[in-house]
């Protein structure tokens, strides 16, 4: 990157590659979140449709897109609190790098647990 | 700064706000605070988002049997509590205002022709709006007991005929 750079948060490496998968996992979420709210209409169909509907969700191809979901809006989440802290604490954009580095542990914290327990319940034997 | 003027792009307005022959289109003649209030909405409704959500997810996927536990009357048991209906509403109108919002910035980045950047925000708006007031309709009108149906898939308050 050329020196005339320096001081841009989201142009090059860390800065810019955290906005692209801010965008990259928002917009995923909220393609699912149109799906969600139609499935989830069809409870006022019948039990057997929204029982039925819901049958898909339960295989396993599907749990493993639930955890991918899942990894998407934690960091979407996390990142985006990140954003607040650069925006209005004074200290935000000089420790933007930082706390990426903070959201990628916290996404870790919260991610390894969660694929433990929703494989076992996704698996069987729970 | 080290970013050139981009005069290629073309940005659709009633007027140019130009300063000897230089458009700065960045301060908008506009007499409104949009952009701001959005700007600023994603950030509120971000905060509560992430509360509403990871609440939501911890208790549909890691309480109980997790998403095998999901049937119409789990559902039915959840939507007849005022406490869960607030919840679900709140995360319908803030999640897709917010996704909306974002949608709509990655539109305005991205498609640069005025025809497509109309055709697509058009597009979105309507299926945020149906998704909404669906969304709403069900959470209002959501009966967790119809008559008729088998009392086998009713959540465990339905009284049995």
């Amino acid at each position: 990157m050329p020196n005339t750079s320096k001081g841009t948060l989201y142009r090059g490496r860390e800065g810019m590659w955290s906005w692209v998968a801010h965008r990259i996992t928002g917009i995923a979420i909220f393609f699912f979140l149109l799906v969600h709210v139609l499935d989830t209409a069809v409870v006022r169909v019948s039990p057997e449709a929204y029982n039925a509907v819901m049958s898909v969700y339960k295989n396993p191809i599907m749990g493993a897109g639930e955890a991918v979901l899942v990894a998407a809006i934690v960091y979407h989440a996390f990142n985006g609190i990140r954003i607040i802290l650069i925006d209005f604490w004074k200290n935000g954009a000089r420790n933007q790098k930082g706390m990426l580095w903070g959201v990628l542990v916290l996404w870790a914290v919260v991610m390894i647990p969660f694929i433990i327990r929703h494989a076992m319940l996704v698996f069987g034997g729970h | 700064m080290a970013t050139p003027l981009k005069t290629k792009i073309s940005v659709p307005r009633s007027r140019d706000h130009s300063i000897s022959g230089v458009k700065y289109n960045r301060s908008s003649s506009k007499r409104n605070n949009f952009e701001m209030a959005a700007w600023l909405y994603m950030r509120i409704s971000g905060v509560l988002l992430v509360v509403l959500i990871f609440g939501h997810l911890f208790v549909n996927l890691m309480m109980g049997e997790g998403v095998h536990r999901i049937d119409f009357g789990f559902v039915g048991g959840k939507l007849a509590n005022p406490f869960w209906q607030v919840w679900d509403l709140l995360l319908l109108w803030l999640a897709m205002l917010h996704g909306t919002n974002g949608m709509r910035v990655i539109i305005d980045d991205y498609a640069e022709k005025d025809g497509v950047r109309f055709i697509l925000k058009v597009a979105l708006f309507l299926a945020s709006a149906f998704v909404i007031l669906l969304g709403t309709l069900v959470i209002f009108t959501f009966d967790p007991c119809p008559a008729g149906a088998d009392p086998e898939l009713l959540a465990s308050f339905c009284a049995a005929p």
